[in-house]
């Protein structure tokens, strides 16, 4: 699963790879708490940031690493934290925090088992809703999830440049495996990656509004310290950034948080589709457990079942209309994951009746087998 | 033994009805009497008793007393 | 006369605070201690938490940031080493600070990290209402300390000398002049520094404890005021119910965004 490039071949980690994609999409501020099986990614970067002169933070907390992010990029930094399922618990308030002020940073999330302290060293795809529905309060979240030690390095750079174009934090969804996983990979060069910066405002202060109702609904946003000074809070505000209790500024508020990313879903939303093309059974999985389930799909091929796997890259916003598009093509999914059936929901609730839903899933911190995967597949199309 | 005049001083004072809050520090700060309470609201009463301390604008919680000391000016 | 109006957001006032409050008080010494220091509106950012005290930060004309209860400091923290040049200048209460925020406060003050912070002490959870605080006396009484509250309280200013930090300082907003002087010093020292403002809350403290009107509880402070030179002298029997002012530590050493700068020139001089 190493995509060619010009790079220079390298046997790495999905932990380093991140480390690297962060560098690369230009990351310059990381402020973190260790915790397996994340920390390998704050290792690397406490090495390697100071060197791009940038910074790296260990804090007491996660509340105090996701705070110190978000703070770092009001001053124009692009900035990074990363954990797994204990720290990103901690973390849920102020990540509702960079919704509402749309402060764009990435959020690692190396996924292990739980609840609780749970399984430290091993998979789980347990945090997906964490991930939707974690903070409080309505919102949209953009959610991606890689799949191999490559895609790690690319989802992370295309974290960085949704967080910037759309002025809202991203979480990167790992898991374990990818995350300790060693491959060899060709890293692209910088002319090879594409980077967006936020866009800045360049009009007068005075009309400077931190909070403007664009066309686009993403407001440009000004560095603290740049001669723009303005007002950020938590509180619901209108378009200069000030609290507010009016009915009609506040759900002007909420329906342009929504529309930023509703608005914006095709530009966000990545699927991967995999011998779909004339599968009657679809499997529908991602991260680590898609591998699995490609090996299944091969296995099932050998035995001339028609069966293909949609595979998310983007995990939110959810890719409904996708799903919805190739149900009746298919006549039946199968989502595999490692939880208790998050996704399988979000699939149900797309489909909408119109086809069976079915679920492979494992909670007990060993990785779902292909074989466990054929072994539905042929129960499946026997019917 | 000469008896010492104290300069007079070329004062003024603006309370900003908006803002006062009544809550009287101004008044218990004056060392000269010069400000009251009427109708839960800081009024000069005796602008010619004022040494422009400043100690009430100095202590007032609202922003809501100005007081200028032309002499300075 | 001192001109506040360039420092302000005008348009936004009056203030949130009650009649009597004591924060619009460290509000002006602040804003005066700025103004004597000559810093650029520009160049100052001011972090605040959730409480009274934290809703300054929406009235003043800086680069402002009002953030979640607690974590003022560590957005604050996010904000002095990615941008250095910054005057960065924390606004918190006695909960957000060292209740909920505790932990980030004496990390904070351990770093050493050049950080400004006003901590406005009124012995109570003013903006909720009058729940009991780390810093309400012994037997004084709090919305959810109906029988008095129980615990021994937080010095907060010896708490964050404790934890490292290299300024620290306790006034009162009876003596306008003197938390202007002890703010200005604060931000001059390249560090850590705390002021401690104790502030009156007449709405949810002073009410429930019968301590009159925001005035009066000035004129108390005033009265149980001590500065730091006699306090040393006192007994701890002498001291019980004072409040003690002065500047306990002025001492510069190492802050921790000019010590990682060092590493940073360190790969800056190998290339
Ligand atoms: C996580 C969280 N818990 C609780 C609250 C509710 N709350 C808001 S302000 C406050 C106490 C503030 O007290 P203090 O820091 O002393 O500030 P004051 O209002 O007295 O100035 C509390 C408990 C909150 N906003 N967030
Ligand atoms: S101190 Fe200010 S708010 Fe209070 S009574 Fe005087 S003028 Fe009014
Ligand atoms: S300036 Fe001094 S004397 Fe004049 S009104 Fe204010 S407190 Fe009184
Ligand atoms: S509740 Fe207390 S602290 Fe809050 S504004 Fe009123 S007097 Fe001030
Ligand atoms: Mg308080």
């Amino acid at each position: 699963m190493s995509e060619k490039s010009n790079g220079k071949a390298r046997v790495i980690t999905g932990n380093e790879a991140c480390a690297e994609g962060a560098l690369a999409a230009g990351m310059r501020f990381f402020a973190g708490y260790p915790i397996t099986p994340s920390s390998e990614i704050a290792e690397v970067l406490s090495a390697k940031l100071p060197k791009y002169g940038g910074v790296f933070l260990q804090m007491e907390d996660e509340l105090g690493s996701i705070g110190a992010i978000i703070g770092a990029s009001l001053t124009g930094a692009k900035t990074m934290t990363a954990t797994s399922g204990p720290g990103f618990s901690l973390m849920q308030e102020n990540l509702g925090y960079a919704v509402m002020t749309e402060v764009p940073c990435v959020i690692v999330n190396v996924m292990r088992g739980g609840p609780s302290t749970g399984l430290p060293t091993l998979p789980s795809q347990g945090d997906v809703m964490q991930a939707r529905w974690g903070t409080h309060g309505d919102h949209q979240i953009i959610a991606l999830a890689p799949f191999s030690v490559r895609e790690t390095f690319d989802l992370t750079v295309r974290a960085f440049n949704l967080a910037e174009k759309y002025r809202t934090p991203v979480i990167l969804l790992m898991d374990e495996i990818i995350g300790h996983v060693n491959e060899k990979v060709y890293l692209p060069s910088e002319d090879e990656i594409n980077i967006f910066d936020r866009i800045r405002p360049t009009g007068s202060a005075e009309e400077y509004l931190p909070y403007e109702h664009t066309k686009s609904r993403v407001p440009a946003m000004a560095d603290f310290g740049s001669g723009y000074r303005y007002h950020v809070t938590g509180l619901a505000h209108d378009e200069t950034g000030f609290p507010t209790n009016k009915s009609t500024e506040i759900n002007k508020l909420m329906d342009r948080l929504d529309q930023k990313i509703t608005m914006h879903r095709e530009d966000i939303i990545d699927v991967d589709e995999y011998m779909l093309e004339d599968a009657e059974i679809g499997i529908l999985s991602y991260g680590s457990t898609a591998r699995s389930v490609r090996h299944a799909v091969r296995l099932a091929r050998e035995d001339g079942l028609k069966v293909g796997l949609m595979r998310l890259k983007t995990i939110w916003p959810f890719a409904d209309e996708e799903i919805k598009k190739l149900s009746g093509k298919v006549k039946l999914w199968i989502v595999v994951e490692m939880n208790r059936g998050q996704i399988a929901h979000e699939v149900e609730w797309a489909v909408a009746g119109k086809i069976p839903v079915f679920k492979v899933n494992r909670v007990d911190g060993d990785p779902i087998n292909p074989l466990q995967i054929l072994e539905k597949i042929k129960e499946l199309a026997n019917v | 033994m000469t008896l010492k005049v104290k300069e007079k001083k070329d004062v003024e004072i603006e309370i900003s009805e908006a803002w006062c809050k009544g809550c009287v520090i101004c008044v218990d700060y004056c060392p000269h009497d010069v400000l009251i309470m009427e109708r839960g609201k800081a009024k000069v009463a005796n602008l010619a008793a004022c040494t422009a301390c400043m100690l009430c604008e100095l202590h007032c919680p609202d922003f809501a007393i100005v007081v200028r000391d032309k002499s300075k000016e | 006369m001192f001109n506040y109006d360039q420092y302000l957001r005008i348009t936004k006032f009056p203030l949130i605070w009650c009649p009597g409050c004591g924060d619009g008080i460290v509000l002006k010494s602040l804003v005066r201690a700025i103004d004597k220091l000559g810093i650029e509106k520009d160049s100052v950012c001011m972090v605040s938490g959730i409480g009274c005290a934290s809703r300054l930060t929406g009235y003043v004309d800086f680069n402002t940031l009002h953030t979640t209860h607690g974590r003022a400091m560590t957005f604050a923290t996010g904000v002095k080493m990615a941008k250095p040049d910054l005057h960065v200048i924390v606004i918190t209460g006695d909960g957000d600070a060292t209740a909920i925020g505790g932990n980030h406060y004496i990390h904070a003050a351990r770093r050493n990290i050049d950080l400004t912070v006003i901590l406005f002490n009124n012995h109570i959870y003013g903006m909720t209402g009058g729940q009991v605080s780390p810093t309400t006396p012994k037997g004084m009484l709090a919305s959810t300390a109906p029988y008095g509250s129980m615990d021994h309280t937080f010095n907060i200013s010896g708490l964050a000398q404790a934890a490292g930090a290299s300024f620290v300082a306790r006034a009162s907003v009876h003596n306008g002049v003197q938390l202007e002087n002890y703010i200005a010093k604060a931000i001059q020292n390249k560090g850590f520094s705390l002021v401690e403002a104790m502030s009156p809350c007449p709405t949810a403290y002073g009410r429930r404890n019968r301590l009159g009107a925001g005035v009066d509880m000035i004129e108390e402070l005033k009265r149980d005021a001590v500065p730091y030179s006699k306090a040393k002298k006192m007994t701890p029997e002498e001291l019980e119910g004072k409040v003690v002012t002065g500047i306990f530590i002025n001492e510069e050493h190492p802050e921790c965004r000019s010590e990682y700068q060092k590493i940073i020139d360190r790969f800056q001089k190998e290339k």
